[in-house]
């Protein structure tokens, strides 16, 4: 939740902004609140959520991982089997209905695995907006595929050569184009951060999966699980189905950040467990920084966690000790990936591997009588390449 | 009265417009940014913005960013800027976005900046819901505070921003990040008269301002004219510190004769 009118969470989040965009920011929060009340536009947003994405997804029970997991019950929200693959489409389509409303023709968007370009391509598509998407140009090589995804749909890929040519540089590098066009343009950020009201505008259109989920548990097995777990890169997925779980106090909730080479190496993504306050990209966070406040960069073998920032939001959860934060190296991630797929015949993204690789260690920590759930955000066909090169598998 | 407004007043007297030239701190090394400013002030600048190079500039396009990456590459810490504040011959303020202030300390970087004689400090990305520290911290140095303006602010926003200002109020010429434009838009000019409207601070206009004939046409209605990029730019294409300050030079003569109205 938002403590106070103006985006803030604690002393994290608010707006970091140029002037220029204060009026498109505001524009936005008033769309954002009148689409929340307006039952039609729910009714509109469903509706596509129903004969389009495909929700509600469903509860996977992971027999088999189980074993690798304490004997914990693993139930998995199977955000995979969403249209495009991911998460992302939640946010996306709702974002794409406000741009709709506030009558803009023309969507920017910046991504790092390309999970979230190309469910902006795939909105651009549906609803017949010009689209430009933001890769820096490390990942357009790590992603390729999606690449291509991304130009089928019609959308334009713009590779971002400056800094570290990642994630933080394609938002960088959208924020500049949005400065300059923003009377016809729509920002649609992929994760629950940047400046207000984009971390409480996009855990809106996420939290979807939260509320499934939980009534999911309750029918299931009768009971809440005793932990939600989520990986967390600016962390859309993981408040999205923390959310609902907030005020279950019995509930713990748990971000796996990604631990790159490990924390104490400095080659890492985990923004929380290694990072210090902060401002990055338009809202106050943590944010991995060096002494001078010059943003550092983040290091993962998932180009979706390797970012330098989180969310607001989690930032504040960490701080009041509602939600717990810990690493997950490149290796633990890929072993949890590789055990799933030979387990469960599920093959995650690399992102969400690292959830996985999170719940083989609680399950252990907490033992057989538990049950977790864990938000299955992304599949992991876009990996292939990746996992193949790590396991040294000969394409 | 502080230096910077007596340069307003100077400048009023002589019936033009005040010339401010920008360069980031460090680019390409501090000493060469150091005699760069001086190559500013021989051509006529009459006030300095130094830049603190970061990582992450958004408002600012393909030539400050090669500026600020080139500085951090050649190992410039955020206590630089002071030095090169103190070796600045003109009156001089320091644009910084705003993780670097809050990461020295808001009250630590007010008082040195206070301290090696800075004006004051532009902050293109501080929100003025977001600057009660900073408030407290430059009222307390007596800082100039300076916001930057664009064509989409609002009137209501406009005299809450300019109510925060002092010294002058930056007005971005137009939707978009810096760099070198062929034409000044009237959106400028609109900005320009809507501040008028609700403040007696004086107005600056930057962003995209580059030749003798944009200044010239910006003077007319504006109380100081920025330049920035295009400075960058002729030091990045020459081969030499010499060549590179000669042409700075060079430059502030005529845009210093173009502000004359």
């Amino acid at each position: 939740m938002t403590t106070d009118l103006i985006g803030h969470f604690g002393r994290f989040g608010g707006r970091f902004v140029p002037e220029a965009l204060i009026g498109a920011l505001d524009e936005l929060s008033l769309a954002h609140q009148e689409a929340l009340n307006d039952p039609t536009f729910q009714v509109e947003l469903m509706e596509l959520h129903r004969t389009y994405t495909g929700r509600p997804s469903i509860i996977t029970e992971a027999r088999r991982f189980s074993e690798y997991c304490g004997g914990a019950r693993i139930f998995l929200k199977r955000e995979d089997l969403n249209h495009t693959g991911s998460h992302k489409i939640n946010n996306v389509l709702g974002q794409a209905l406000l741009t709709k409303r506030m009558g803009k023709k023309r969507i920017i968007a910046e991504t790092g695995a390309g999970q979230h370009g190309v469910a902006s391509a795939t909105a651009a598509a549906l609803l017949g907006f010009e689209c430009v998407v933001y890769m820096g140009e490390e990942d357009t090589k790590r992603q390729a595929l999606n690449v291509a995804r991304m130009k089928l749909l019609g959308a334009e890929v713009i590779p971002v050569t400056t800094g570290s040519r990642t994630l933080k540089d394609a938002i960088n590098e959208a924020m500049r184009d949005w400065v300059t066009n923003v009377a016809t343009t729509h920002y649609l950020l992929g994760t629950v951060a940047g400046p207000d009201p984009f971390p409480t505008m996009v855990r809106d259109f996420h939290r979807i999966i939260g509320d499934e989920s939980r009534a999911q548990m309750l029918e299931l097995i009768g009971r809440l699980p005793d932990a939600v777990l989520a990986c967390v890169g600016g962390g859309s997925n993981a408040i999205g189905i923390f959310y609902a779980f907030l005020n279950d106090q019995s509930v713990r909730l748990i971000g796996l950040e990604a631990g790159g080479t490990g924390v104490e190496t400095g080659k890492h993504a985990a923004t929380i467990v290694g990072g210090t306050p902060g401002v990055l990209h338009g809202t106050r966070t943590y944010v991995l920084q060096d002494d001078d406040g010059q943003t550092r960069e983040s290091h993962s073998i998932s180009a979706g966690l390797d970012y330098p920032g989180v969310g607001p939001e989690h930032a504040y959860l960490h701080e009041v000790g509602r939600a717990e934060y810990r690493a997950i190296t490149d290796d633990e991630a890929m072993e949890a990936f590789s055990l799933l797929s030979k387990s469960e015949g599920i093959i995650p993204a690399i992102e969400t591997a690292h959830a996985l690789a999170g719940a083989m260690k609680i399950g252990k920590e907490i033992g057989h009588e538990s049950a977790l759930l864990i938000n299955l955000s992304g599949r992991g066909d876009k990996d292939v390449q990746t996992a193949a090169k790590y396991f040294g598998i000969p394409l | 009265m502080s230096q910077l407004e007596k340069s307003f007043e100077l400048a009023r007297a002589e019936n033009r417009a005040l010339l401010i030239g920008y360069l980031p701190a460090g680019f390409p090394t501090l000493e060469r940014s150091i005699s760069a400013i001086k190559a500013m002030i021989e051509g006529g600048v009459d006030v300095i913005e130094v830049g603190l190079p970061y990582s992450d500039p958004v408002m600012d396009g393909p030539v400050i960013q090669q500026a600020s990456e080139t500085a951090l590459t050649n190992g410039f810490k955020t206590g630089n800027v002071f030095e090169v504040v103190a070796a600045s011959p003109a009156p001089t303020l320091v644009m910084s976005y705003w993780n670097p202030i809050e990461r020295f300390g808001v009250a630590a970087f007010a008082h040195e900046l206070k301290k090696v004689g800075g004006e004051g400090v532009i902050t293109p990305d501080l929100t003025i819901e977001e600057s009660e520290s900073w408030i407290s911290s430059t009222d307390k140095e007596r800082l100039h505070r300076v916001y930057v303006v664009a064509p989409s602010t609002t009137d209501n926003r406009l005299t809450e921003v300019s109510a925060r200002c002092s010294g002058f109020i930056y007005a971005a010429s137009l939707m978009g990040v810096t760099g070198a434009r062929t034409d000044i838009s009237s959106a400028a000019q609109s900005l320009v008269e809507r501040i008028k409207k609700v403040s007696k601070t004086p107005v600056c206009v930057g962003l995209g301002v580059s030749t003798g004939a944009q200044a010239r046409e910006i003077a007319k209605y504006a109380d100081g004219v920025i330049v920035g990029s295009a400075f960058i730019k002729l030091i990045l294409e020459s081969n030499s510190e010499s060549e590179a300050n000669l042409k700075v030079k060079s430059l502030a003569t005529e845009l210093a004769a173009a502000v004359r109205r």
